[in-house]
């Protein structure tokens, strides 16, 4: 009988005890949540203020004192190059998808495939990219790029950007090549595909997932990347998102609060909901990628 | 006829491994020494010249340039900056993501809207994440000294980024902010990774929340633990944008830091010479944490 009445006691504390972890797990994540995105709340409510409610220090900053307005978000839009930083973005990162597309995806088969012995050491290439970062080549690449009469233009990003990317999608599509079986690619060179035509027949298409994530990894380089693109391009017209944005909204000491907050948001937005789209794909990559290899 | 013979020969030649894997594998290697390697070795001979952007023509000068930037004072701060930014900062980043990630694998209603925002520090470029810390940090119309106002803890406003200690540590959590959510999803995996017979062992053994955390999931995760923090280690080092955005370097240096140093003397200043010194000096320290993450890498085969 007390037996029983334990039990029936104990399921009940395991209860409250789950019970009490659930709630405690909502206001964690809540809380971290609230932290992770305090700046870009606050963003977002100073975008849509006017002068006069913003420029009060008595306000309440969280509440719209006076009626919101578009004001600042159309001058970002039409008034200011915030259009033309975005289409630079989306050119570099074009250009750099198929740059690096066109130079990795041959190396990749390389050496998931073709027996080069470089494999293992291909792990250090791949850290030349951390070992020898943008900070530490900003400035003689700057005389490259100087000499070269690339200052200036678009094609300084375009030319540089991709020896961070090779070496990482390299890396990363060497993963999923040697994922797919050899017989697929054989059966089709007994079909009387050339090799050539075998690869891009079917080992290309079964990789698609890698080509997105490279696709997806050149275009976020190019809307991140700071120092090159600041070192490099000093014109308004061939400047991208991330360097465009907080110098040229902001003149002398005015600082275009609204529309600097708007344009973080407009870009901050769409890039975290497609990231949140490959989340998943990241994290079982990040696992699983390499220990087939 | 020959021609056909020569093409034929051409694609037989093509399905030759030893002819296809090294036609492959070139263009890749020859940008990336192109670009990466000359510019590196440039680097290198800029450090040991007094080359300028007004006068190109260099003469070697041995380590005079190495002496001349080790003298000033600015430097030895942008130095120790650096190293202290990146260790604070990273020691927060263990504890936040490791709980972070516990948060994210958890199963809850409304986590994809959680998950979204969580990741917004990490995925929004730099300089742009930096611009709202900016704003929020304001001097005058800052929310957080509004509230601190409000609930009658201050009195003036605090001036996040006008004081050397307050704006050292704005940097610092800013950094922290940014890479907490890189690590909790690098974390993640390791959380993932941990077989359920082990979770399911430990919850029939009737282990407590804090007992499976300590004795179970952390050193199972330590290899992963260590790769987020190496990873981490590198972003702050290497990154320039947080500093320039919200103190270019100041007041009076006291948040400079070698990539923000060398960029005011490599570009802004023109002296080659000094800023490509100046950046160097992450080389060492770049090629230990590698070394680390590889061998991490290789035993755990995690990457």
């Amino acid at each position: 009988m007390t037996a029983i009445t334990d039990i029936a006691a104990e399921r009940r504390r395991a209860g409250r005890r789950r019970r009490f972890g659930r709630i405690g797990l909502y206001v964690a994540a809540g809380l971290a949540a609230f932290l992770a995105a305090f700046p870009f709340l606050w963003a977002t409510v100073t975008m849509f203020k006017s002068n006069q409610d913003l420029y009060v220090k008595a306000n309440n900053p969280f509440w719209f004192n006076e009626p919101p307005t578009l004001e600042h978000v159309k001058f970002l839009l039409f008034d200011s190059n915030f259009l033309t930083f975005v289409r630079n973005t989306v050119v570099v990162g074009l250009a750099v998808t198929l740059l690096t597309l066109a130079l990795s995806l041959p190396a990749a088969y390389a050496l998931a495939r073709l027996g080069m012995r470089w494999g293992e050491r291909m792990g250090i290439a791949i850290f030349l990219v951390y070992l020898i970062p943008p900070t530490l080549l900003f400035i003689p690449m700057s005389r490259v790029i100087a000499n070269l009469d690339l200052q200036e233009s678009l094609w300084s990003l375009i030319l540089v950007y991709p020896t961070i990317t090779i070496p990482i999608s390299t890396w990363l599509l060497m993963g999923f090549f040697k994922g797919i079986p050899r017989d697929i690619e054989e059966q089709a060179m007994v079909d009387g595909y050339t090799r050539i035509g075998a690869i891009a027949r079917t080992v290309v298409p079964l990789a698609f997932p890698g080509i997105v994530a490279v696709v997806v990894f050149s275009f976020t380089l190019s809307a991140h990347e700071f120092i090159y693109a600041l070192a490099f391009n000093k014109a308004s017209a061939v400047k991208t998102i991330a360097v465009g944005v907080p110098t040229e909204l902001v003149r002398g000491d005015v600082f275009f609060w609204q529309s600097l907050q708007a344009g973080a948001v407009l870009v901050a937005v769409p890039i975290a909901l497609l990231f949140n789209l490959f989340l998943d794909r990241f994290v079982t990559g990040f696992t699983m990628g390499a220990v087939k290899g | 006829m020959t021609s056909l013979a020569a093409r034929r020969r051409g694609r037989y030649l093509l399905e030759n491994e030893r002819v296809l894997a090294p036609l492959f594998m070139t263009p890749a290697v020859l940008y990336i020494v192109a670009l990466v390697g000359f510019p590196f070795a440039l680097a290198i001979v800029f450090s040991l010249t007094d080359v300028t952007v007004g006068d190109p023509d260099f003469s070697f000068v041995g380590l005079q340039t190495f002496e001349r930037i080790l003298a000033d004072p600015v430097f030895l701060r942008s130095l120790r900056n650096t190293f202290v930014f990146a260790v604070i900062a990273n020691l927060l980043v263990v504890v936040l993501a490791k709980a972070l990630a516990m948060i994210l694998v958890a199963d809850f209603k409304g986590k994809w809207f959680v998950r979204f925002l969580v990741l917004l520090p990490w995925t929004t470029p730099v300089s742009l994440a930096s611009i709202t810390w900016l704003w929020t940090l304001d001097s005058i119309f800052s929310p957080i000294d509004w509230v601190l106002r409000t609930v009658g803890l201050i009195d003036s406003n605090v001036i996040w980024l006008g004081k050397p200690e307050l704006a050292m540590s704005s940097v610092i959590a800013v950094h922290t902010w940014r890479i907490v959510p890189l690590a909790a999803v690098i974390m993640m995996a390791g959380l993932i990774g941990i077989p359920n017979e082990i979770k399911d062992a430990s919850e029939v053994d009737g282990a407590g929340f804090w007992r499976k955390l300590f004795e179970i999931t952390i050193p199972l995760m330590a290899p992963i633990i260590a790769v987020a923090v190496l990873f981490g280690v590198i972003l702050t080092i290497t990154d320039m944008s947080v500093v320039w955005i919200l103190t270019r370097g100041g007041p009076t240096h006291s948040t400079q830091v070698l990539s923000t140093w060398a960029f005011f003397k490599g570009i802004e200043g023109g002296a080659l010479a000094q800023g490509a010194a100046v950046s160097l000096f992450l080389f060492p320290v770049l090629v230990a944490v590698t070394a680390i993450i590889l061998r991490l890498a290789r035993r755990r085969e995690v990457l």
